[in-house]
């Protein structure tokens, strides 16, 4: 078993077999692994708002889906990875809390979801596995050696995706 | 009214902060010493300004599982407020409430959310209370919200709210209880224009 890296919140960082890469509690946060079986390179982003053109302080561009995603794609390419076998997953975007008008809190784990999925789209690479919304939080732990995505979760069995 | 520089002015926040954690954690104790017939004490307040990215693992580690209560503001201020505690002060207050011993941990029944969410509104309720009268604004508050989840999970939502003006959080940390201390987190998230209008009206221009 190799060593665990992690990411933090609004936060990226890439990753090479044998080693883990792990983001801890996303709420309404997205996780977005992607990941080239060939080299088995792989790469974490902890994404907190769906749109950087929407937000005046955008200079951390891991807080974004848009910014991060297309960031997280140059890193993993400049370690060796090959953009046209990179596949992706991602976890997150839950509601924490049932509140009940359609305030930015009650959507803003759909809408990172969302965003992620048409900014992956708009890069050409392929969504394969995703676990998304409902109202709880997630770890998530991409394993460079397989290209596996664990997901754990408070009272419920560990999900590999 | 004079005009003060941003750091002057975020200075002056934290200090009005910490008065209306002050006199809303007094409230609060009060409050719940009532409703439990215990004889409570409370220490100052301490407020920490935190970076997002700080305030994930500020109350426990990230993973770890705690107890948090979401309520929405309305009125002359808008925005939201959530009040934190640990799993082991939850069980506590719950089990005195609830007239069960002190040593019952197991899973909380829908009994125990609802009395959870109890507390939560009243302490979230003295807290707003005490911004209310110092501000002389009117706050109307939601119904509570629970979640008990990873502290990160939890933590992210109003990480995402001071994320989308800035990069910084303030968490107000109060310590109330007698033989058993309950840590208490309280986090206040008023929308952009809300902010300049709490200064406003204590007379703060910015």
């Amino acid at each position: 078993m190799g060593e665990v890296i992690k990411v933090g919140m609004a936060d990226l960082n890439i990753c090479k077999s044998p080693n883990i890469i792990t983001t801890l509690g996303l709420g309404s946060c997205i996780g977005i692994a992607l990941y080239d079986p060939v080299t088995k390179i792989g790469g974490l982003a902890h994404i907190m708002l769906p749109d950087s053109t929407q937000i005046r302080n955008n200079s951390n561009i891991a807080k974004f889906a848009d910014t991060g995603i297309e960031e997280l794609v140059k890193r993993v390419i400049g370690a060796g990875a090959s953009k046209s076998r990179l596949k992706a997953k991602i976890a997150g975007g839950a509601k924490m809390f049932a509140v009940s008008k359609l305030s930015d809190v009650g959507n803003v784990g759909e809408r990172n979801a969302i965003a992620s999925r048409l900014k992956l789209k708009q890069l050409g690479i392929p969504l394969v596995a995703e676990d998304t919304g409902l109202n709880y939080g997630r770890t998530v732990e991409l394993h460079c050696e397989t290209g596996e995505f664990y997901i754990k979760s408070v009272g419920k069995p560990l999900k590999i995706i | 009214m004079a005009a003060y520089s941003l750091n002057e002015v975020n200075e002056m926040y934290v200090d009005v902060l910490k008065e209306i954690g002050n006199i809303g954690a007094g409230n609060a104790t009060t409050a719940i010493a009532s409703m439990l017939q215990l004889k409570l004490d409370m220490q100052v307040p301490k407020v920490q300004l935190l970076t997002f990215q700080e305030l994930g693992s500020a109350v426990c580690p990230e993973d770890e599982t705690i107890v948090g209560i979401y309520l929405e503001v309305q009125g002359d201020i808008e925005g939201s407020m959530m009040f934190l505690m640990h799993l082991d002060s939850a069980h506590f207050l719950v089990n005195r409430l609830m007239g069960r011993g002190d040593d019952y941990l197991g899973d909380f029944d829908e009994m125990d959310m609802s009395a959870l969410k109890e507390i939560g509104n009243i302490i979230a309720g003295s807290y707003l209370n005490a911004l209310s009268s110092m501000t002389r604004l009117t706050l109307s508050p939601s119904i509570p919200y629970i979640s008990i989840d990873m502290a990160a999970a939890i933590l992210s939502v109003p990480a995402i709210q001071f994320g989308q003006i800035g990069d910084n959080a303030l968490l107000i940390e109060t310590e109330f209880g007698d033989d058993v201390m309950i840590n208490g987190y309280f986090i206040l998230l008023p929308e952009l224009d809300s902010y300049e209008k709490i200064l406003k009206s204590l007379g703060i221009s910015m």
